[in-house]
């Protein structure tokens, strides 16, 4: 049953990213580019994905098991260091570069083009390369 | 400051959208989707590693669902070099390894969990993408 829930999440995932336009990185870049000409389209989809989500992160704080796994897996790093700062200060920049980040990418693959392809493969590469950093 | 393109109806519902994607994924499997934990432990870890290769095919075939039944056109305009895709993929790739977690983890799941290292984290992502984009855009 796990797997249907993955696959299902993934697809409901990638239908809002659709819906939002977020799979467009000339959408993605128009957030950004706030002393320009500005979109604030995205910081919409973060508050209705938030809204919707955060009531369900309150109301399972007591509960030990998921439906159809054994336990929830929620991350314990509670640090705030300065690998955080730096880690997410690369990641905004290469957002910024491309106006894409790894959800969009992955869902943009569906459009058959060699930018989110690129893209992807070198992210792979920066997830190994990540292992120096840390 | 110019406001232009603003799509505030079909943001907030993509965004509702995915936000059931969160509470699907989290109560039934307990866990957060973020996207970059998802897509580097399929990469390098076994555990789940079948799920997290169902959750990214998956967000390829929502794209494939809306064109077959809601719009056939979905824009995706890139103007960058080739080159400067490689060097922003590497970027994202190492920086959301290095910090745990990227617009969905952090932005979405860390904010809606409350977590103070993710809304830092979310904070700092979207000021050095306004930079970047300010002063290379």
């Amino acid at each position: 049953m796990n797997k249907i829930i993955s696959l299902i999440s993934g697809v409901i995932f990638g239908f809002g990213l659709t819906v939002s336009s977020m799979t467009n990185p000339a959408k993605v870049l128009g957030f950004l580019d706030l002393f320009g000409q500005w979109d604030p389209s995205l910081i919409f989809v973060m508050i209705g994905a938030i809204v919707v989500s955060s009531p369900f992160f309150f109301l399972t704080r007591n509960k030990t098991k998921p439906l159809f796994a054994q336990s929830f897996s929620i991350p314990e790093v509670k640090t705030i260091d300065t690998k955080l700062i730096i880690g997410s200060s690369m990641f905004g920049v290469g957002w910024g570069s491309a106006g894409l980040c790894p959800g969009p990418a992955i869902s943009s693959l569906a459009l058959l083009n060699n930018y989110s392809l690129a893209f992807i493969v070198s992210m792979f590469l920066g997830f190994l390369l990540a292992k120096v950093f840390n | 400051m110019n406001i232009v393109n603003f799509t505030p109806f079909a943001a907030f519902t993509g965004g509702v959208i995915i936000g059931l994607a969160v509470v699907l994924f989290f109560i039934g499997n307990g866990r957060l989707a973020g996207v970059s934990g998802i897509a580097s432990n399929f990469l390098t870890s076994k555990i789940n590693r079948t799920d997290n290769f169902l959750f990214l095919i998956g967000l390829i075939i929502g794209p494939i669902i809306f064109s077959i039944f809601v719009n056939n056109e979905i824009p995706f305009l890139i103007t960058d070099s080739f080159t400067s895709i490689i060097f922003a993929g590497l970027l994202v790739g190492i920086g959301t390894k290095v910090s745990g977690g990227c617009t969905s983890g952090h932005g979405i799941c860390g904010i809606g969990r409350f977590s103070l290292r993710s809304i830092i984290a979310t904070i700092t992502f979207i000021l050095t993408g306004i930079v970047t984009v300010s002063f290379f855009g």
